[in-house]
């Protein structure tokens, strides 16, 4: 069963439906217990970083996501603010995070003198492959996927960087250490290849 | 186009919703049934768009919201993200919009009304999220107006003028349609066009009068708007209008936006 964790940040209903797709059991949950029972988790997630760390707490996930996460090792996918709350510190707010991977979520800034891109950073990027992943080992070279997003990741080992994109820097837009993975864009909004993202995480 | 610069020129399907039906029409009148919604969400993502747009013509003068529970069935089935406008007048409608899986609202009546819930939104969802529409008339003494209530109710505003304080109320793009050149597929008014998208730095959205492949490149290279949109061009098929969804190929639109086209006079085979 794959369970969408349901910690109040978004619309978790779109996800699901394309998950619905997939001919498997998916639910959204808050509650522990559904969490105790995945074979895969997702952790999807809009809004302010601080936020979601707290209404983790608030809804009492933090001890079973870790215990499932790290302990049992269980696959999971972190989409956009949720696997940003998969690093150490973010900058959003200036609280720690979930801290299973080495790196830390960073505001886009950009150097004097060269061009101050808007922020968020929204629209359709090209995700550049820095190595294959355990979920999607044929992974094409270079797809474009949705991204809405203010806040970036960087990753302090660049074992655990599967693929970067450009805005005015590069920045973490594939991740994944072990069973823990994430995108930084919107699989469920970029078109067959975000629903193949999807499809090799759920089938993996 | 400062800030268009990463990412390239985006071409999107504007489809027009009377409640629950798609329509289309000519000069914002005569508009006839063209189909389902979701099947067009369906064909579009196929086509893979960059992204959609529904905009409910009659809601704001029926006084009523887009139907709630079709912006749901619409984010469901969309593999893109999609704006959604008509009838909104309030913070609230656009939070039920958004939380119902819309990534951006469209306000274009209440923008003008109550120019206050452009800064408000945009201050709560992020501008991203904010698309002001402005619907542009030529009056019969040749001067371009904005007009409100899909194109019912003229007002004083120079478009331009608007534009500008539209951008620095907060909206993050700005959907221009051309009340003159809708449904008619003679091209867009690329003199407003250019005239508008100098006079800000958010993207602006060309809609109105694309009836070729050319315009697109041309309201893109000529016009240096941020994004072409349509509907009867990408609604309609052959001098006949029989409904048939259609978009251009992945290698046409790459040809759009390096501005190099194929000479005219090749008509694709319908899917």
């Amino acid at each position: 069963m794959v369970v969408v964790v349901d910690y109040g940040m978004g619309n978790l209903r779109s996800i699901l439906y394309k998950l619905s797709k997939f001919k498997l059991e998916a639910i959204a949950s808050s509650s522990p217990a559904d969490i105790r029972r995945a074979d895969k988790l997702i952790l999807p997630g809009v809004g302010h970083f601080a936020k979601g760390m707290e209404n983790l707490r608030k809804f009492g996930l933090l001890e079973i996501l870790n215990e499932r996460v790290l302990g049992d090792k269980i696959p999971i996918l972190g989409i956009c603010l949720g696997v940003q709350l998969f690093t150490k510190h973010s900058e959003e707010g200036d609280v720690a995070g979930l801290g299973w991977v080495d790196a830390a979520t960073r505001r886009f800034s950009f150097p004097e003198g060269m061009q101050q891109l808007r922020i968020p950073h929204i629209g359709w990027n090209t995700v550049k492959l820095r190595r294959p992943s355990r979920f999607w080992p044929e992974f094409p070279p270079e797809k474009r996927f949705y991204f809405v997003h203010s806040y970036h990741i960087s990753c302090s080992d660049p074992r655990d960087v599967v693929g970067v994109s450009d805005y005015g820097c590069e920045f973490v837009s594939i991740l994944e250490k072990g069973n823990i993975f994430g995108t930084q864009f919107h699989p469920e909004k970029s078109h067959r290849d975000g629903f193949a993202v999807l499809s090799h995480f759920v089938r993996s | 186009m400062s800030n268009e610069t990463i990412g390239r020129a985006r071409i999107i399907p504007a489809l027009l919703l009377k409640g629950q039906g798609l329509v289309k029409g000519v000069r914002f009148k005569r508009h006839t049934y063209v189909g389902d919604p979701i099947n067009a969400v369906k064909i579009f993502n196929d086509k893979e768009v960059d992204e959609l747009i529904f905009l409910d013509i009659s809601a704001s003068r029926e006084g009523r919201k887009v139907p709630l529970s079709l912006v749901e069935k619409i984010a469901d089935e969309c593999f893109m993200p999609f704006a959604v406008g008509g009838g909104i007048r309030n913070v609230n409608d656009v939070r039920e919009l958004i939380s119902a899986g819309a990534e951006k609202v469209v306000i274009n009546t209440a923008a003008i009304e109550t120019p206050e819930l452009i800064t408000e939104a945009s201050s709560i969802f992020g501008s991203q999220s904010i698309i002001v529409s402005i619907d542009v008339k030529t009056t019969w003494l040749g001067k371009k107006r904005v007009y409100s209530l899909s194109g019912r109710k003229k007002t004083s505003l120079d478009p331009v003028d608007w534009a500008r304080k539209a951008e620095k109320l907060g909206a993050g793009e700005l959907f221009v349609n051309s009340i003159d050149r809708d449904g008619s597929m003679s091209g867009y008014d690329l003199e407003l066009l250019k005239a508008l998208s100098g006079a800000v730095n958010i993207p602006v959205i060309a809609c109105g009068g694309a009836g070729k492949i050319e315009d697109l490149s041309d309201v893109i290279h000529k016009g240096g708007v941020a994004a072409a949109a349509a509907g009867s061009f990408f609604v309609f098929h052959g001098r006949r209008r029989a409904v048939l969804i259609n978009f251009p190929t992945k290698s046409e639109i790459e040809d759009i936006c390096r501005g190099k086209l194929k000479p005219p006079g090749k008509e694709e085979e319908a899917p």
